[in-house]
């Protein structure tokens, strides 16, 4: 009862919130009267926002607008360059999946064998450390000038950020799977492989889906940089192309987007990390 | 005697009548020395004639007697009588086709600007189709992407500043990769666009301490700026600043104030004044009228690996910007290269572009048709005047030979051929004599000129 009647409240003052949002959105960016006085000729060369004072800004119905004519036909091809806002996520989607995806069949066995090795933990830790905080896009120019393909190396980009928050838990959680578990299963003589799979996977699962779950995120805010660099496809590709035309509408649109599918797969991982969580 | 007389004529005046002793008159002297360009009526004619005239001139080798033929028969039967035992219409055929081109499926980068203007049409316009091609045309990030894209083999050709190739060809800023200029894409059509607060300042000796865009620094746009500052006392190394900015940024950080202008390239000028942010200060054709700005760029190796395409995709620009050189089609290019797929820009923008009539930013309605135009041709002088200021600039640093460069790298007699055979008239030299901002150049003199400039960077 008590939290039902929480949760209705918490999503009334969403909503309450999100209006009041949208209200002062709008009022901002009203057009005011025009601005100067032109020739007739003259304004017609001109844009909107220098006629009429309108904002550069769009309001919110300019985008509502906007999005119902994308939600529309979210799949039109166009040629090259100029694809339906569909096609692009699922372009962005499809390079996330496979730089994570490679990050992850790298991460989590190297994370497993350097967790359960004190020796190799130390020894690697400083490069770990060093390569951690680099930027994506530090990497850009390294990987396009090396591998020579600019959408591989975008792939190349995801994985190298991705990678190292789950090496890092992993090898966190590996390493600190209670002394006591294995120790008896030392006692019962179960094999290095066995007691891996048996004993440490399930009680590291916790802490390495955490690491995943951080990854994924961190891949998604990557692609969209590396996107905008290497061009070509994807929703990263969308924004500089209509950042390109001074389009602010397309480009709070894919930003809409871009957080909805980042929470989206966000909300995966963290069913998955729901599952393989127990109780102490 | 040129490929592009009528041999046919009788009364055609064999005796030269100009002062380089080349042309029939004063007038054609002129308008072969100056701008030539005007695709004939059709194609087929246009190779028709080509042919018809080469197989004349092979049977009658002396003007005179081809003459008095033709005076006792007349050209229609002349020509009839040919076709008779010469299969005309084959043989043109035959021309027409040229070599098929090793690889028809192309890939060609290039950057949402005006200047790509026949790279882009050609694709909707059906050009590169014509050829035999099937050509995508890619929208690239910025001119480094385009630049490794095309190193890296994504790219057959792209669209490049004119300098670039240069650069590459140079190692100057990247590794050292033999690049070559099939064709310039456009001629003027930049300009040089203040903050509207700077209204009053139109002098640029006041511009001390401000902070000015350009696209790239191996750009036409960087060597104007910094000319025509120079030229007015203002050096710009120590008195501005000037920052490498994508084209697409300049307006936005025009209107948050970050620049005070920019020197950029075509509708990024109109788009800021289209958006009320600046006005436009001068056209680039006022430094130096008919200045490249673009250019259409190749790798060596893509040229000796596929010739024939290489070939094919020259002709199909070349054609192209024959037919964005002519004012009445102007209006249908820029219908055609709006839409999100190619430039992605308010039609009006591109229009008041290609059109030469547009709005300055301070109220007034200009018109100047000549505010972007189109000429293939590469000269080499363009590219002997871009090493001076590369080293100007010291970006080159020591001695660099000029014409071997320019010639290696500007491809003007491979583009001559290419142009006489699809009955073109292109100019007879490669080098040529043009002044900027009233200062003449001279081709031949590389160094003389470079050492004439007062402001440049102390090495």
């Amino acid at each position: 009862m008590t939290t039902a009647s929480l949760r209705i409240r918490a999503g009334l003052v969403s909503i309450v919130l999100l209006v009041a949002f949208l209200g002062v959105w709008h009022l901002a960016v009203r057009s005011t009267a025009p601005v100067a006085t032109m020739s007739a000729e003259y304004a017609k060369l001109m844009g909107l926002t220098a006629t009429q004072g309108k904002s550069a800004m769009p309001g919110p119905l300019d985008v509502g607008a906007k999005l119902w004519e994308h939600v529309r036909r979210p799949f039109y091809d166009n040629g090259p360059n100029d694809k339906g806002l569909g096609i692009q996520l699922g372009y962005s989607i499809a390079r996330v999946g496979t730089g994570y995806l490679l990050a992850v069949l790298v991460a989590i066995p190297l994370g497993f064998l350097i967790g359960m090795s004190p020796l190799l933990s130390q020894a690697l830790d400083p490069f770990i450390q060093v390569l951690k905080p680099i930027s994506p896009l530090a990497w850009m120019p390294l990987a396009l000038y090396t591998i020579k393909d600019s959408s591989i190396s975008a792939i190349f980009v995801i994985f190298i950020c991705s990678i190292w928050p789950m090496l890092l838990n992993t090898v966190f959680g590996v390493a600190s799977v209670r002394k006591e578990w294995i120790n008896v299963a030392r006692t019962l003589e179960v094999g290095t492989i066995r007691r891996a799979f048996t004993v440490i996977l399930p009680a590291a699962a916790p802490t390495i889906l955490t690491g995943m779950r951080i990854s994924i995120g961190i891949a998604w805010l990557v692609i969209v940089a590396a996107e905008m660099l290497v061009g070509g496809t994807g929703i990263g590709y969308f924004v500089w192309n209509e950042w390109n035309n001074l389009s602010i509408t397309n480009v709070i649109i894919a930003i809409l987007l871009i957080g909805v599918v980042g929470m989206l797969l966000d909300q995966i991982l963290a069913r998955f990390t729901r599952m393989v969580t127990f109780p102490e | 005697m040129s490929t592009f007389d009528n041999p046919f004529d009788p009364n055609r005046n064999l005796r030269a009548g100009c002062a380089c002793g080349q042309h029939q008159s004063a007038a054609e002297h002129e308008q072969a020395t100056a701008l030539r360009c005007d695709p004939v009526e059709s194609e087929e004619k246009r190779y028709e004639g080509v042919v018809a005239s080469a197989v004349m001139r092979a049977m009658f080798p002396q003007d005179l007697a081809r003459r008095a033929f033709l005076k006792s028969v007349g050209a229609s039967t002349a020509l009839a009588a040919l076709s008779q035992f010469f299969p005309l219409q084959t043989a043109t055929e035959v021309f027409a086709q040229a070599g098929t081109p090793e690889k028809k499926d192309l890939k060609v980068g290039f950057i949402p600007i005006t200047c790509a203007t026949p790279i882009i049409m050609a694709a909707p316009l059906g050009f590169y189709a014509k050829h035999g091609l099937n050509v995508d045309v890619v929208k690239t990030a910025g001119w480094a992407v385009i630049r490794d894209k095309t190193i890296n083999k994504e790219y057959d050709a792209a669209h490049m500043l004119a300098p670039m190739p240069l650069a590459i060809s140079l190692g100057l800023g990247a590794n050292a990769i033999p690049f070559a200029v099939p064709a310039i894409e456009n001629i003027n059509g930049q300009g040089i666009v203040l903050a509207s607060k700077h209204k009053d300042k139109r002098d640029p000796k006041d511009w001390k301490g401000m902070k000015f865009a350009i696209p790239f620094d191996y750009s036409m746009h960087n060597y104007l700026l910094r000319y025509y500052l120079a030229e007015h006392g203002i050096d710009p190394d120590t008195d501005v600043q000037l920052r490498s900015v994508p084209p697409p940024e300049m307006v936005a950080n025009l209107r948050a104030d970050n620049i005070d202008g920019f020197l950029a390239p075509d509708n990024i000028c109109q788009r800021a004044i289209y958006d009320g942010v600046g006005f436009m200060h001068l056209l680039s054709k006022e430094i130096w009228d008919g200045h490249p700005c673009c250019s259409f760029a190749a790798s060596r190796e893509f040229i000796t690996t596929a010739p024939n395409s290489f070939a094919a995709l020259t002709r199909a620009i070349v054609d192209a910007t024959a037919y964005a050189s002519k004012a009445e089609n102007r209006k249908q290019i820029a219908e055609a290269i709006a839409p999100a797929n190619y430039i992605n820009a308010p039609v009006t923008v591109l229009e008041q572009v290609l059109t030469g009539t547009y709005a300055d930013g301070l109220g007034g309605v200009k018109t100047d048709e000549k505010r972007v135009d189109f000429d293939p041709f590469p000269w080499q002088s363009f590219a002997v005047w871009m090493l001076t200021q590369m080293k100007r600039w010291g970006q080159i640093k020591g001695d660099v030979d000029y014409k071997a460069v320019a010639e290696q790298v500007y491809l003007a007699t491979d583009t001559r051929k290419l142009m006489t055979e699809m009955g073109l008239a292109p100019p007879a030299g490669s080098y040529k004599s043009f002044a900027v901002m009233g200062k003449t150049f001279d081709p031949a003199k590389p160094e003389d000129y470079l050492a004439g400039f007062k402001i440049r960077k102390a090495s």
